[in-house]
């Protein structure tokens, strides 16, 4: 539609749009995120969401304790090889859409922590991750940041053709497999479905086996 | 999962009236509004009382002790900082002087000053936090945390702008400090912290006196004194069953036995008692920063004598303890000569303090739980470590 005509619309008092652009603002302007914390990040979290940085201003103030009532999931935080089935199942009881802000270093990677026997390395292992916030812990204006990134990405979502988000696409699967505790590790240790590790060039890291396996 | 969930069978304990009524075992968090974290009870109800609690940790267990056993000691500052996150400043003392007692370094006069100003800032920032999470818990959703916030964030201004972080400060350094205040800090700090005292008044008129909060709080979680002295708590949750014990004044570590100030006790070991243990806390915290900044000398901020680099004790064990804002924080070292400790233990306040909470919990309602465990003061990254 001619943006001139409708501006001039708007003026007098007739809104023009489409179903995909109300459809993305209507998504991006109420993202309840999941009440949810795991350790220092989460502190970071809450200050973002009070007075001063206030969370309120981008439609996120409302955190639910239930993931029921949930379409956003901050992890924020160290995640242990204890708390990550459970946090995989948190993501699984959210309905569609839904969205998973990496908060920090820890959540990331591992962080400080990554050589913990008892630490996971990041938890794009399990669950599509949608936005990385790097930092230990990173600001409150990192978060904000992070959160409008979030909603750019669901403004540029389309509801048809392929590049549609997952839950319009009713192949694409809405719950993933929750690790078990095995005798020495998570099993399986990661979701090769959902874990695309970075390439690297083989010939350059011959005796760097970290990171890649 | 099972052998690390499994839970003893409620069988043995029987309803308190026969035939009606059953018991109900509730699996509380990881994933709970009111847990301050990823802490799990499980509770056995008979009805809405509760007859049995088990709290399960491990769910933030970040192997701190052993990743520090592979660290140089100067490795491990930055961890410290995010044993009780709320508290890095305290954190980084406690180690500081664990290994100031194993390596025998002098801490120049400034530092001192420096390590009470910080460290008295973080009480004030840990206590107003607390109390406005222990309103949430009691259902005064956002508000009162919102004034307390308000608050901290003028404080954590104060700690980027002298350490470069908001939380991690990584300040500490064996035999003193990492860098002098900045120009106008000290102006600036005084400030906040002579604007302080109008924050508490406005927040104990709101609070103090509060119907609620009197009805939610008094004579719920008493704590008995023998208890509290036999299961080892320290800190406020102490001193609000009226025993008198602060380590500042019985070690006097540092320079705290240059201040004039006073140690305030409960009488009847109530939340009500514990919350109100913190606010008069935050007063006399408020006036030992008003002596030590008036007092702060001139002077270098770290010993030049200790090496910075390939810093090596001598073979020997110390124990580091001061008082942090949730009690007793100690460090125990064992050093072997080499450059990373050979044993490295934390005391953490928050773990032991939470020994006592089934003991708070019985026969009271599942609501009071929640106010129970957020008047102990716990943050489970030191907890789990």
């Amino acid at each position: 539609m001619d943006e001139a005509l409708k501006h001039e619309l708007g003026r007098q008092g007739v809104i023009a749009t489409s179903m995909q652009e109300l459809y993305n603002w209507g998504r991006r302007s109420s993202l309840w995120p999941l009440n949810f914390g795991l350790a220092c990040c989460a502190i970071e979290m809450i200050a973002t969401t009070m007075a001063r940085y206030d969370l309120a201003r981008f439609g996120a103030e409302v955190f639910r304790p239930s993931p029921r009532q949930a379409d956003l999931m901050i992890v924020a935080g160290t995640i242990t090889k204890k708390m990550a089935p459970q946090i995989v199942r948190l993501y699984n009881q959210m309905p569609e859409p839904k969205y998973v802000i990496s908060m920090g270093a820890c959540a990331i990677s591992g962080g400080p922590f990554k050589q913990g026997y008892n630490v996971l390395k990041g938890i794009d292992r399990y669950i599509p991750v949608d936005i990385y916030i790097p930092g230990c812990p990173p600001r409150p204006e990192a978060l904000l940041e992070g959160f409008i990134e979030l909603q750019k990405k669901i403004d540029g979502q389309q509801l048809t053709g392929d590049n549609r988000p997952r839950h319009l696409n009713a192949a694409e699967p809405s719950e993933f497999p929750i690790p078990q505790f095995g005798e020495h590790d998570l099993k399986p240790s990661k979701n090769p479905d959902v874990w695309h590790p970075p390439l690297v060039n083989i010939s350059l890291a011959d005796n760097d086996d970290s990171g890649t396996a | 999962m099972s052998a690390i969930a499994e839970f003893p069978s409620a069988a043995h304990l029987t309803p308190s009236s026969d035939g009606d009524s059953q018991l109900l075992e509730v699996s509380m968090g990881p994933q709970h509004p009111s847990t301050h974290g990823v802490f799990r009870m499980d509770v056995v109800l008979d009805g809405e009382t509760v007859v049995k609690l088990k709290p399960i940790f491990g769910y933030l267990h970040r192997n701190h002790e052993k990743i520090a056993e592979d660290e140089t000691y100067l490795g491990s500052m930055p961890y410290t900082d995010r044993l009780d996150y709320f508290c890095s400043l305290t954190n980084n003392w406690a180690y500081a002087l664990a290994v100031e007692t194993l390596a025998g370094v002098q801490v120049p006069e400034r530092a001192q000053y420096l390590r009470v100003i910080t460290a008295e800032l973080t009480r004030l920032q840990n206590h107003a936090s607390l109390i406005g999470f222990l309103m949430q818990d009691m259902g005064a959703s956002g508000t009162p945390l919102m004034y307390a916030f308000r608050e901290r964030e003028k404080i954590l201004d104060l700690f980027e702008a002298l350490t470069g972080a908001r939380m991690m400060c990584n300040y500490m350094r064996f035999g003193g400090c990492r860098v002098d205040l900045p120009a106008g800090w000290l102006e600036q700090a005084k400030q906040v912290v002579a604007a302080f005292p109008r924050f508490l008044d406005q927040y104990e008129s709101l609070l103090a006196g509060n119907e609620i909060l009197m009805a939610r709080t008094q004579g719920v979680g008493v704590l008995s004194r023998e208890l509290a002295i036999n299961a080892g708590i320290t800190g406020p949750v102490l001193r609000a069953c009226g025993v008198n014990y602060d380590l500042r004044k019985v070690d006097k570590y540092g320079i705290y036995d240059r201040f004039n100030f006073r140690i305030p006790l409960g009488d009847h070991g109530d939340v009500y008692d514990r919350y109100m243990i913190r606010v008069l806390e935050m007063r006399e915290s408020i006036k030992i920063l008003e002596q030590a900044m008036r007092d702060l000398p001139e002077g270098p901020i770290t010993d030049p004598k200790t090496k910075v680099r390939n810093f090596r004790p001598k073979p020997g064990e110390a124990y580091g303890r001061i008082e942090a804002p949730k009690g007793e924080l100690g460090f125990y070292l064992i050093s072997d000569g080499t450059p990373n400790p050979y044993r490295y233990r934390v005391r953490p306040p928050s773990l032991i303090n939470l020994t006592v909470l089934e003991d708070m919990c019985l026969g009271r309602n599942i609501a009071d739980v929640v106010i129970i465990l957020g008047s102990i003061d716990i943050v489970m990254g030191e907890v789990d470590r």
